[in-house]
């Protein structure tokens, strides 16, 4: 059994133009302890991946599949339910702590009700938890700043009240739906520094999305390459950053600048991301690909192993070929 | 907090000077005055009454005098064409009318108006949705010179239930359909605002992330979506119970209230200068008052604003 496994999750949303279908058939595996980054661009279906898993779509969106956690099926389970797991083993941070935390409601409320409501402790205890949690995520004086409304904080200190907000339950699985997105750059780095950090103390398992390749290479056991709702390529961090043999996981490597390159253009993947309204016919990527052949176009490709490193990929291209 | 609320009393006053410099220059352009009538008096006869009034000097010093009545007596003069009263005593009259169905308005606009509001929020594009957004629109739509005669002919021609006008001292039965009348556009406005306001809250990022934390969503509701929602609303409270305490004509008329509505319409009509101007000072100096009170409320309920 292993610790979280995701099968054939599909996720669709109704609009008024018809149905969107972001996710496709995402598949993966996560044991206990480990980081797994999902990588890929915007409207790849990451985020929507991992707000199915814990119920947050938004009320037009509906998923299918199977989300098992520690044995147990999780997916579209009713919000009561979902509300014993959240917090308690899953917890999550979110892209922007500009908006993520309630800006009329002091930080000392937003943190205690967590503890008050799954743990049943008086709000005075509650309160003296969330302050030792806060001088854990390095917030200086953290006993007067709780009583501040968040909007009193920067950005990256935001986002470490997110962080110790989420750890206060110490959650088996922390979602960090990309926690550095909104920060600046030396920030990015302490915020990722503190998510390692946490890791190794608390033992929990994190899925990072990000979409900087930088911040998956030192930060992450596994990693998996999204595109148009699918999974391209997965496999170990550091065995796929050599031996990346998906066209879209080597042309996101080529794609980022690297300081001894003198060129004075910025590689980039020719081409648009898919338009997500139509049903996918054929490979997502092949529209983009240059070395699509006409089974790209019209087959989906399935997930197939490529080595004895747990590496798999969705891609009909032979994989001589594309070194 | 003090020194900001020191300040807009510092802007109130000039603020009050120029509407009453404006309103006094106004009421004397129009054509006609408070002794006009359909058979002239003798110019002798005129002249003499309107110098015991004043009326004979220049209309800048009419208006100092005034003023200076105002300021150190609290005297709004003497009213032109009820001879036997004061300006003074006709809103002591008046004034008291209108507060109470005024009052009673504002608590049921508001009492109906957040309910429906976020009901239909919560529900969005279910039929409790639709029914309430087809009840304020209703509300909205039915004026009140449609509504006040609807009432008396359901109520009182048809049913009986209640009395068809009067005051009586403002007792329960009297004071029944003055204030659904008057309450319904409002309580439409305030549901309105609140619904497409609490939508917005429903759609933020710190609702998800509410919800992430496996809160109920009775405690999400009541801690972290009502307030947010309510700060439109807030900022229209302020104008609107300005609107309802300082009356309605309309509801003056068709119920016979005797509330301020009716002497500020025939004091228009008569030429009443001097209730006419008593009463805009009045409600002026309300929709000052009221407008600074609901800025204070907004900055108790939202921290990023501090005066």
């Amino acid at each position: 059994m292993s610790f979280l496994e995701v099968n054939n999750l599909k996720v669709e949303f109704d609009t008024a133009d018809g149905v969107v279908s972001a996710v496709n058939n995402v598949s993966f595996s996560l044991d206990e302890g480990k980081i797994l980054a999902i990588v890929g661009e915007s409207g790849s279906g990451k985020s929507q991946t991992v707000f199915a898993m814990n119920g947050l779509l938004d009320h037009n969106g509906r998923a299918s599949g199977s989300v098992k956690f520690e044995g147990k099926e999780i997916l579209n389970l009713p919000n009561s339910e979902l509300n014993l797991i959240r917090a308690q083993k899953i917890a999550m941070i979110f892209q922007d702590p500009m908006t993520s935390l309630n800006p009329y409601v002091r930080v000392s409320e937003q943190m205690a009700e967590v503890l008050v409501h799954h743990k049943g402790i008086p709000k005075s205890d509650a309160i003296q938890q969330s302050i030792n949690m806060l001088d854990a995520v390095k917030i200086p004086d953290a006993k007067n700043r709780i009583r501040m409304y968040p909007h009193e904080f920067s950005g990256g200190m935001r986002q470490r009240v997110m962080i110790a907000m989420s750890l206060l339950c110490h959650p088996k699985l922390l979602i960090a739906d990309e926690p550095t997105t909104a920060l600046d750059v030396t920030v990015q780095a302490q915020i990722m520094q503190l998510l390692a950090d946490i890791q190794k103390e608390f033992g929990m398992s994190i899925i990072l999305i990000t979409h900087d390749l930088g911040v998956v290479a030192g930060n992450s056991d596994e990693m998996l390459v999204m595109y148009g709702g699918e999974v391209m390529e997965i496999g170990k961090t550091e065995h796929l950053y050599s031996n990346a043999t998906h066209p879209y996981t080597q042309g996101l490597m080529s794609a980022v600048p690297r300081l001894d390159d003198t060129a004075d253009r910025l590689v980039t993947i020719p081409g648009n991301p898919p338009n997500m309204m139509l049903t996918p016919v054929g490979c997502p990527f092949s529209p983009r690909c240059k070395f699509a052949n006409t089974t790209c176009s019209s087959q989906t490709p399935i997930l197939s192993k490529v080595d004895n490193n747990d590496h798999y990929r969705a891609c009909h291209v032979a994989i001589e070929d594309t070194l | 907090m003090i020194n900001y609320i020191i300040k807009r009393i510092g802007i109130a006053i000039p603020t009050l000077l120029i509407l009453i410099a404006v309103s006094f220059y106004l009421m004397h352009a129009a054509p006609g005055g408070p002794f006009t009538s359909e058979r002239p008096l003798p110019a002798q006869v005129l002249a003499n009454i309107e110098a015991k009034y004043g009326l004979d000097q220049p209309i800048w010093r009419q208006m100092t005098n005034y003023l200076w009545g105002v300021i150190t007596e609290f005297d709004f003069g003497p009213s032109y064409k009820y001879h036997d009263r004061t300006v003074n005593e006709i809103i002591a009259q008046g004034f008291p009318i209108t507060l109470k169905y005024g009052f009673w308005s504002f608590i049921v606009a508001i009492g109906v108006g957040i309910p429906l509001g976020a009901i239909a929020a919560i529900r969005k594009n279910t039929w409790i949705d639709y029914l309430a957004v087809g009840v304020s629109i209703g509300a909205q739509v039915l004026p009140n010179f449609v509504m006040a005669p609807l009432l008396i002919i359901v109520f009182t021609l048809w049913l009986d239930w209640l009395p068809g006008g009067g005051w009586n001292g403002g007792s329960w039965q009297y004071l029944i359909m003055p204030v659904i009348a008057l309450s319904t556009s409002y309580m439409a406005s305030i549901a309105r605002i609140t619904r497409s306001s609490m939508l917005e809250v429903l759609n933020t990022n710190y609702i998800r992330t509410a919800r992430s934390k496996g809160l109920p969503t009775k405690i999400i509701f009541f801690r972290h979506v009502l307030k947010p929602s309510l700060l439109p609303v807030i900022s229209y409270l302020g104008p609107a119970f300005v609107g309802l305490i300082t009356g309605s004509v309309i509801i003056d008329m068709y119920f016979s209230t005797g509330g301020m509505g009716y002497f500020f319409v025939n004091s228009a009509f008569n030429r009443d200068y001097s209730v006419m101007m008593g009463i805009t000072i009045v409600v002026g100096g309300l929709t000052i008052l009221f407008s600074l009170i609901a800025d204070l409320l907004y900055a108790w309920v939202d921290p990023k604003i501090r005066y």
